[in-house]
């Protein structure tokens, strides 16, 4: 509402096609520290970004300022033609960390949550829940409530739940972080797949290179922080589902790795640790 | 299979522990009533009415109706006040949790009232409220409020950022994101607020009631120095701690049962 007033009292027009995200020269700071500087950045509709970077670097700072939880304070970002002001069910976000689920809600409760929010019929709801639920694959621990899940399960519920409310864009923060490298990796062919049957918008962060590249249609590198900005972009032209053994993808995966790890010793050396001292 | 085979195995233990659990009950009350005896029998019965005795005054009060009587109008104002209290804190908790500015508008009364016992105010309670059944509440509630509005506002802060981004980012609107994620979220820090509210108000009727009132066990206990029935009191004492226990089994119980989904744990 108030974006949208805004947009026709400065007269400015949105710089990109309607369901897109474009941020302009943006920055976002803490006080005296200024996180990231100058991002600019262009997601097209049904694009799968990963957003790659040394820990540290501000990656989910930008994704807490696109859904809306923290104020840039320099620059714009637009999501579908409107600028983002607060957050919104256009927005849909899957958290790290599986404390972001409704501990005292079922399964179904918590992927029907957004659909309650905003009023859908109760039949609808089921009709919804019981679609996205078959998606990841919970449709049998529909009645159970996230402490009796995994965390594999509990990631596919966010998922679930966020996909329910058909969100113009899912932001994803490392989601698949806490969980162990088995998981992981089904997770990352899940998503893969639901994606493609799917095909929203999304950004996801991760420091993970190989996830990175297994998931995404380009991967954007950020730069070591503070004042991180977009360091390169690579598109990944690979056919899914990716084969992390393909040549294709080890290429990529060096070029990546090359990349990052110039930034990896910055962030090191900024933290007063001597990359080259600590690997001899 | 394993499943199976296990039941048998972890039954027995269970059971027998079940057994200890209260065969320790009866030995402990068993030996407590003793030394009790023991102490009624040295002092003598002036000083101290021994069980026997308390249980004989109890079973005569119980004869005339005046114990049913008393526990009874007392029960009623504690239930009354305290349920007022949980009522009326919870949402002020909340409220205060959740907005800065009402937080640092009523932060400096909570904290200066909550120090204020309420025997201090039961004087005027009675000169403001009456003597009758309205000044009893107002001190329970009194008792109750502040406990329970602290507790709601430490849950409200113990709510990850997570989930009430999550639940914006879903949809929800201030208000929604109110009943449908702080309010529940915040469910068992209120429920302990209530059991130590429960605690409280057992704490303040007895004053409210020894300083003005004709029935409840706080004024039996009052009445039965006037006529030097040492055996009465004891039964005032027994039935307070008897139905204190009872009062809070049964916000355990209903708590448990009816709050479990919530993370409440008795």
């Amino acid at each position: 509402m108030t974006s949208n007033f805004d947009v026709a009292m400065s007269g400015d027009s949105p710089p990109v096609r309607d369901s897109g995200i474009v941020l302009e020269d943006v920055g976002i700071g803490f006080g005296a520290f200024q996180a990231v500087s100058g991002i600019d950045l262009e997601i097209a509709e049904g694009e799968f970004i990963c957003l790659l970077g040394p820990s540290g670097c501000g990656k989910s700072t930008v994704l807490m300022a696109l859904a809306g939880f923290v104020a840039p304070n320099h620059g714009r970002i637009w999501l579908g033609g409107r600028e983002v002001a607060s957050p919104s069910p256009d927005c849909g976000v899957v958290f790290q960390n599986s404390d972001a689920l409704f501990d005292w809600l079922t399964v179904r409760q918590n992927v029907a949550f957004g659909p309650r929010m905003r009023s859908v019929a109760q039949a609808r709801q089921r009709e919804i829940v019981d679609e996205y639920l078959g998606l990841v694959g919970l449709r049998h621990a529909a009645g159970r409530y996230p402490s009796q899940l995994s965390g594999g399960m509990r990631q596919r519920v966010q998922i679930a739940r966020v996909l329910a409310n058909e969100p113009r864009v899912v932001l994803m923060d490392e989601p698949f972080g806490a969980l162990d490298a088995q998981t992981r990796e089904v997770m990352q062919q899940e998503l893969d797949r639901i994606w493609r049957a799917h095909r929203s918008t999304v950004l996801f962060v991760t420091h993970d290179i190989d996830e990175a590249i297994l998931l995404a249609d380009r991967v954007v590198v950020m730069t070591a922080g503070p004042s991180a900005r977009v360091k390169s972009s690579y598109e990944v032209d690979l056919p899914r589902p990716r084969q992390e053994s393909s040549a294709g993808f080890a290429e990529l995966r060096s070029r990546l790795r090359a990349d990052i790890s110039e930034e990896v010793r910055i962030s090191l050396r900024a933290q007063g640790i001597d990359p080259e001292r600590a690997a001899a | 299979m394993t499943a199976v085979a296990e039941r048998p195995v972890s039954a027995v233990p269970a059971r027998r522990w079940r057994f200890r659990g209260v065969a320790w009950t009866v030995v402990t009350l068993a030996a407590g009533l003793a030394v009790w005896t023991a102490v009624a029998w040295w002092y003598g019965s002036a000083l101290v009415a021994s069980p026997a005795e308390t249980l004989r005054a109890g079973i005569d009060l119980a004869k005339d109706g005046s114990l049913g009587e008393s526990v009874l109008a007392s029960t009623r104002r504690i239930l009354l006040g305290w349920a007022l209290g949980v009522v009326v804190g919870g949402p002020i908790g909340i409220l205060m949790g959740r907005v800065p500015a009402i937080r640092r508008l009523l932060d400096p009364y909570i904290e200066f009232f909550r120090f204020i016992p309420p025997i201090a105010f039961v004087t005027l309670a009675i000169v403001w409220f009456g003597i009758g059944e309205m000044s009893k509440i107002v001190l329970i509630f009194y008792t109750s409020v502040f406990i329970v509005t602290i507790n709601t506002i430490a849950g409200v802060l113990a709510i990850e950022e997570s989930k009430l981004r999550a639940a914006a980012s879903l949809g929800a609107n201030r208000w929604q994101l109110l009943h449908a994620v702080v309010l529940p979220a915040a469910i068992p820090y209120i429920v302990t607020g209530a059991r130590l509210a429960m605690g409280n108000s057992f704490l303040t009727i007895v004053s409210a009631e020894i300083v003005a009132a004709d029935t409840g066990i706080g004024a039996m206990i009052w009445q039965s120095r006037n006529y030097g029935r040492i055996d009465w009191i004891f039964v005032g004492i027994i039935a307070l701690g008897l139905l204190g226990f009872v009062c809070d089994r049964l916000i355990r119980i209903g708590a448990g049962r009816l709050l479990r989904r919530y993370g409440v744990k008795v």
